[in-house]
């Protein structure tokens, strides 16, 4: 292979056309004719950043609610299912989103149906009750009943000191979330869920004329809420090496660590994006094969990051083999980190990461359901043309620019550290 | 006008949709390797399968297969492990393996241009590759460690358990791995599986996408000329047996805050009559949100995340399985509920209403399903693999679309009986 042989990938713009209504609802349309299906799509700009630190778990116990039934109908699920559609919702620590797939020729339900959950809730004590307990099972089976499943609470109570992005979209702790009261809920709803505060994504088999009318019909009534001005406590640069050591009963031990990065807006995300991919993304990747193939002193290791809005963390995470000790471990770690500060990339390995990076993009631009997602999370950002945009930014990055932003981000005064012992 | 925000918007019931599986095309290779194959779709990417019939049925020490086909890519007597995969993924290349219980598969999901590219390295797996000892050490060692962690989980064990009792240890579907599985394993018993079910093995293949425009003539060229389909596989007989005690609970970690609770019986395979008929039933049971158990159990008690119910997907015998999460304080009145629901659907014609909710979801769902050339081509391995046609696919619609409660009361009284199912807690 010809060193920094460059492919060019066919890649298909996404096609989309915006508009507005007068209650600040912003509706974006992608049309597709070969699917028999449509994606209705509402994304609201409510994410576990902006909860109360006393009453975390909100934005997404808030999830669970919006399927209890809406002031003009009783069940969310049922009407949507007699039409042959499906739902679904996940929240994060930046957004909240929902989703329905439905055949084409039924997608005024769809419009039905999240408009007047916009419109408002039933706010049922019922509702709030159950959904209450659910979410604690759902607590408890993701994060206590599992080995390590408490990590990722430890760590991001350790590298933020102050930023929202301290705890998890499931809350700080149980408690928070059972302690909810529907007068908060009624608060919540009506100071997020307003037109002016979401994004309306249509994709498949329709057209811009159609979405347009429905959206009129059916959003256009509901009355724009007071701005959401959001006014969060900014993370201060970190000025130490912070780490915390944790002995509990699982088989082996785990070595977390985490380095501040840039958020979406920052210069360098788009390069430490790829140094994710060069330490991480797949069985080429360096950590893979130095240290769990070479050395032999992990079972797993993982590289990544979380793509949140805000500066966020990236993460190398991995379980150590039996018998290799924490700083045998944490010292081969940090010698790959040198390595890729001290450096230069290979154009090749450039190429490859940017390469996987441009397949991912085209496979995922292959279903309406996800191009709905990533229309509705770049308008977010500010722009769902940026969506278009991304596949320059990954080419134009250059060996130089990787190992810049390497050594913005690997400083131990920038790194927080998990030491998961094993008791046994 | 006011908008009447009460009444739904009228609908196209799903039960009218016009819903086809369009027709694959087929060849066969020099070899006899038969190809199946649906091209379409917008963006220029294509995917792979191919399939070998070398799952654990073939095996004759346990864990033989999974460790093979595991190992396929981990190095060829020409390329290192590293190579192999970097040399897919500086394509952009997702090369997977993985193993079932009657086949194995490579699959490849790429760029349609670099097809030509990665084509004689997929071919590289299915002949030369070599196992060598240091690979098999480093796989043996992980998959111990992934083992001691997996048995720290609940849901986990229960998965291995309830299996084991409705097929039995000794049977494919009914066994699993211990750490003796993986300390056994030599790189003689890797070549040997390789060698009789890979190398010289029998495969087919199915692809889907856009293709490059001499895709046959590459297909011929790197796996039309291996030496496979040239022999009989071997015969096998793994009879069932089932475990003769029906109720079951564990304590594996006493601390644990959750029981996982499995309840199943074994079933029927697709090619009996019922199996249509069985999955509407279930799925008015619990195959979606909106099912008696998921609307009973946790929009109504809160007892769970989620409870799910679903026909496994076997080639000779399934099982119809409940599968949930719960509270460990509640885990008894979630089986007593999930009892009560059996009992309700034996005993109470369902009413129309609710049944043609559950048609036209079905049928939606089905519809989103087929979209796509990947789908389609999905639906069809399914199908052939399974020894089924077009007529299994016509029928299944024609079933969800005919059939009455009295049916379905029918069927829940046939195949809901408490005492033909397995039940299992472990906390």
């Amino acid at each position: 292979m010809v060193v920094g042989f460059k492919l060019i990938f066919v890649v298909l713009m996404i096609q989309f056309e915006k508009f507005q209504l007068a209650n600040g609802l912003k509706v974006l349309v992608h049309q597709d004719t070969s699917t028999p299906m449509a994606v209705v799509n509402v994304l609201y700009n409510i994410g576990a950043k902006d909860e109360n630190p006393a009453q975390t778990g909100f934005a997404h116990l808030f999830e669970h609610l919006m399927f209890g039934g809406s002031v003009n109908i009783p069940v969310y699920d049922e009407p949507l299912q007699r039409a042959g559609g499906e739902n679904n919702a996940y929240t994060t620590n930046d957004l909240t989103n929902y989703y329905c797939q439905i055949p084409a020729e039924n997608i005024e339900t769809a419009f039905w149906l999240e408009s007047d959950r916009m419109l408002s809730l039933a706010f049922s004590e019922k509702s709030l009750e159950v959904q209450r307990k659910v979410v604690c099972e759902e607590f408890k089976e993701h994060y206590i009943n599992k080995p390590y499943g408490d990590a990722w609470h430890k760590m991001r109570a350790l590298a933020y000191t102050n930023h929202p992005y301290r705890w998890m979209t499931i809350g700080a702790e149980l408690s928070h979330v059972e302690n909810a009261k529907i007068q908060d809920v009624k608060d919540f709803f009506f100071k997020f869920y307003r037109p002016n505060n979401a994004i309306l994504v249509v994709t498949g088999n329709t057209t811009t004329e159609q979405v347009k009318t429905l959206a009129e019909k059916w959003f256009g009534p509901i009355p724009a809420g007071e701005a959401y001005e959001r006014n969060l406590p900014m993370e201060p640069v970190q000025e130490k090496m912070r780490s915390l050591e944790v002995h509990a009963d699982v088989p082996m031990d785990m070595l977390m660590m985490t380095w501040h990065m840039g958020g979406r807006f920052d210069a360098g995300y788009h390069e430490t994006d790829l140094i994710t991919e060069v330490l991480g993304g797949g069985a080429s990747a360096r950590l893979y094969e130095q240290l769990i193939k070479v050395k032999q002193l992990f079972s797993s290791i993982d590289c990544y990051h979380f793509g949140t809005v805000d500066p966020g963390l990236l993460v190398i995470e991995g379980k150590l083999v039996k018998g290799v000790s924490m700083a045998v471990a944490e010292q081969a770690v940090l010698e790959e980190v040198e390595k890729i500060k001290n450096e230069l990339l290979p154009q090749k390995e450039v190429q490859k990461v940017i390469n996987k990076t441009e397949s991912i993009i085209c496979f995922e631009d292959m279903s309406i359901m996800n191009c709905a997602h990533s229309l509705a999370f770049y308008e977010l950002l500010g722009d769902a043309e940026m969506m278009n945009q991304e596949l320059e930014k990954y080419q134009a990055i250059t060996p130089e620019r990787i190992q810049a932003t390497a050594n913005t981000i690997f400083q131990d005064r920038n790194r927080n550290t998990l030491y998961y012992y094993s008791k046994n | 006008m006011a908008l009447d925000r009460i009444k739904a918007p009228l609908i196209k019931d799903a039960v009218d949709f016009d819903i086809q599986l369009k027709p694959y095309q087929h060849f066969t290779l020099d070899n006899g390797v038969e190809v199946y194959s649906y091209e379409g779709g917008a963006e220029e990417v294509m995917m792979m399968d191919l399939v070998f019939f070398a799952g654990n049925c073939y095996e004759e020490k346990n864990w033989v297969a999974a460790a093979t086909n595991f190992l396929l890519k981990n190095g060829t007597h020409q390329k290192t492990a590293f190579e192999l995969n970097d040399h897919f993924e500086f394509y952009g290349t997702y090369v997977n393996r993985t193993c079932y219980n009657e086949t194995a598969t490579i699959n490849l999901h790429t760029l349609s241009k670099h097809f030509e590219a990665l084509l004689p390295v997929v071919s590289e797996l299915v002949t030369e590759s070599n196992f060598s000892e240091e690979e098999l050490k480093i796989y043996q060692q992980n998959q111990l460690q992934r083992l001691t962690l997996n048995l720290k989980k609940s849901d986990f064990i229960a998965n291995r358990l309830i299996d084991e009792y409705l097929f039995g240890i000794a049977h494919p579907y009914g066994t699993y791995s211990t750490e003796a599985s993986f300390k056994n394993l030599t790189r003689d018993d890797l070549v040997q599986f390789y060698d009789r079910f890979y190398k010289h093995g029998k495969a087919v293949v199915f692809m889907a996408g856009k293709f490059p425009k001499n895709m046959q003539s590459l297909m011929n060229k790197y796996i039309g000329a291996l030496p496979l389909n040239q022999k009989a596989l071997p015969s096998y007989e793994h009879p069932i047996i089932s475990a003769a005690t029906k109720k079951y609970s564990i304590v594996n970690d006493a601390s644990s805050v959750q029981g996982s609770i499995r309840m199943a019986r074994r079933f029927p395979n697709r090619h009996h009559p019922d199996f249509p008929g069985t999955q509407v039933l279930n799925n008015v049971l619990g195959g979606f949100f909106g099912s008696r158990l998921m609307r009973n159990i946790r929009e109504d008690k809160g007892y769970t995340y989620g409870i799910h119910s679903y026909l496994q997907n076997h080639v000779q015998e399934c099982a119809w399985m409940i599968s949930t999460d719960a509270g460990k304080d509640v885990c008894g009145a979630t089986i007593e509920e999930v009892y009560k629901e059996m009992a309700i659907l034996r005993n109470e014609k369902m009413d129309e209403a609710e049944l043609k909710l559950v048609k036209n979801y079905m049928l939606g769902a089905l519809l989103g399903d087929l979209d796509g050339p990947f789908q389609i081509m999905n639906r069809w391995k399914t199908y052939l693999l399974n020894d089924l046609d077009i007529a299994y696919f016509n029928k299944t619609i024609e079933t969800v679309r005919a059939i009455q409660p009295a049916d379905l009361q029918a069927l829940a009284n046939q195949y809901l009986q408490p005492e033909d199912f397995y039940e299992l807690v472990v906390y």
